[in-house]
């Protein structure tokens, strides 16, 4: 690091302020960045923008109501937000969710895994000024929340997964538009491929850039493909399996050189792997089946059942009115988001309320080792590790 | 304390063993195991599930704060810990007192604890002895009172 001699003294080191407006802060996030010239002297992440209070608006809902909140948390990976908080719920309450909606879950989960990855890989890339990854990976993006649409009515903000299974029966030719992107999807990522994966200006961008070894991931808590591009060979769908995750035959990722070429191949790994887990969910579920758990007091009656039996309106007015309180008690559940490990620590205190919500956010803490990867590296750096961070400002904050 | 026969949590048994006084309650529930510890013990005990090979503890997922008030004692810091190598979770409890909300912090133990104890600080108001910056970081700087308390109402005060 050289030091310029100036006619006052010696040059000092510039504070550098980026974000909470920027574009490839990937959301309202600040930097305070120390320069001197190009070369990252500390970087601080600022954050706290987009600050909505979910966790304390959770504790004012009951536990149905609060899965729509839960949406918004990691607003690129909704549906990874509502299994999480559905399957804590359900440990909680001690219930037991029939297989098909666990496949169901599964499928819809793993697009969401898709969905989010082809968001990080078109802003990485157009961050690192690879600008036709970005309209490729939304178009394959778009195919996939039509699906979601078909399903739940919504294109983002599904919130489809309920306690005890699912919101509704998913429409009966659903399956043939998830096959249509399931044949489509890999020739898909081999086009990315062929962009970035030999490309010389991406490899001299992202190899050796923002690297993280082992040790310092596990340290910094680091999870999903920040642990995983690192060497780490953890993922919480097989270390402590959830819906049914142990009946699906797929392989984890797992690359070594800890630097931002290395979670590109991982997340790249990663999308391949979905499909697998996709094709195989397809041929488990069964054609006919419940889509939720019968669980009187719990689970809302059909509207049938609701219209035609006394104790269908009466559980149906309860369950509505008041709500349906689990054993006190706690639960830490954990799953595997796109991002790392996602999990819900949920406190029940006997009441229709949840007593205490708290989202453990991969990206939060991901976000920490932010100074560890652009540190000594220059200021163009800073950009490719923000972007191979793939944080969402909405879990950072929540 | 010898082991109790359905006790699964190696965590529990080593600390029955090795330190069966610190052990101020445990909470077996939903197959989760629950270690309740004293203030002054948190971070040996820490350190102990960390550092010891067969426990191998590296791993802090989360910490967690719970507001019981009116109840005494008010908060509970809850610290899940996670071993990769073993696939085991266990959660360590500490209450502490609504007048005396200070605990040592565990940032020498796993640096990740730095963020969720700012958190902690900036939404309970709870201080961590020994941690590198204790400042807010979710709300602005010059924000008055801790929001997640439940004396704090969910529409705020403006």
């Amino acid at each position: 690091m050289a030091t310029l001699e100036t006619q006052s003294g010696p040059a000092e080191p510039m504070i550098l302020n980026m974000g909470p407006q920027h574009p490839s802060t990937h959301g309202v996030l600040r930097v305070i960045l120390e320069l001197d010239g190009e070369v990252v002297l500390k970087a601080k992440p600022v954050i706290g923008y987009l600050h909505t209070g979910i966790e304390k608006s959770c504790e004012s809902k009951t536990y149905s109501q609060a899965i729509t909140l839960t949406d918004r948390i990691d607003y690129l990976a909704p549906l990874s937000n509502n299994l999480c908080y559905c399957l804590a719920a359900e440990k909680l309450i001690g219930l037991e969710v029939p297989k098909r909606a666990q496949y169901i879950r599964v499928l819809l989960t793993e697009l969401t895994r898709i969905t989010s990855h082809l968001v990080w890989l078109g802003t990485h890339a157009i961050d690192l000024g690879a600008m036709s990854v970005f309209l490729y990976s939304f178009r394959e993006r778009e195919e996939i929340m039509k699906i979601y649409e078909y399903v739940s009515g919504q294109r983002m903000m599904t919130s489809y997964f309920r306690i005890g299974g699912l919101a509704l029966e998913p429409p009966p030719d659903w399956l043939d538009r998830v096959r249509r992107v399931v044949e489509n999807m890999p020739g898909h990522i081999d086009e990315y491929e062929n962009l970035l994966t030999k490309n010389r200006i991406w490899e001299a961008r992202t190899r050796g850039v923002g690297v993280l070894s082992a040790k310092d991931a596990i340290a910094m808590g680091a999870s999903g493909p920040m642990l995983r591009g690192s060497g780490v060979n953890y993922d919480t769908r097989k270390a402590f399996p959830y819906s049914s995750y142990d009946e699906f035959d797929f392989d984890i990722p797992v690359q070594t050189a800890g630097d931002c070429y290395a979670r590109y191949l991982v997340r790249i790994a990663e999308m391949r792997e979905s499909l697998k887990i996709v094709k195989q969910a397809m041929e488990k579920i069964p054609p006919s089946g419940p889509f939720r758990a019968e669980a009187p007091g719990i689970i809302p009656p059909s509207r049938e059942e609701m219209k035609t039996s006394i104790e269908g309106l009466i559980y149906h007015f309860k369950i509505f009115t008041e709500g349906f309180a689990p054993p006190p008690g706690e639960v830490y559940q954990a799953v595997e988001s796109p991002r790392g490990e996602l999990g819900v620590y949920m406190v029940s205190d006997g009441s229709p309320k949840p007593y205490r919500v708290h989202f453990r956010a991969p990206s939060f803490v991901n976000l920490q080792s932010l100074p560890l990867l652009c540190e000594g590296r220059l200021l163009a750096d800073v950009v490719a590790c923000i972007g191979t961070t793939d944080i969402v400002l909405g879990e950072v904050d929540r | 304390m010898e082991a109790k026969a359905n006790e699964k949590s190696l965590a529990l048994q080593k600390l029955r063993e090795r330190e069966p006084q610190t052990i101020a309650e445990v909470i077996e529930s939903r197959g989760e195991t629950t270690v309740v510890l004293a203030r002054r013990d948190l971070v040996r005990i820490c350190e102990f599930l960390m550092q010891d090979q067969a426990l191998a503890f590296d791993f802090l997922s989360d910490i967690c704060a719970v507001d019981r008030f009116p109840m005494e004692p008010r908060f509970e810091v809850n610290y899940h810990l996670l071993s990769m190598q073993r696939r085991d979770r266990v959660r360590i409890k500490v209450r502490l007192s609504g007048s005396d909300a200070v605990l040592p912090s565990v940032t020498g133990i796993w640096p990740t604890a730095n963020w969720h104890e700012r958190e902690i600080f900036d939404l309970f108001g709870i201080r961590f002895e020994g941690h590198p910056d204790l400042t807010r970081i979710l709300m602005p700087d010059d924000w008055e009172g801790h929001p997640l308390r439940k004396d704090y109402p969910v529409e705020g005060y403006r």
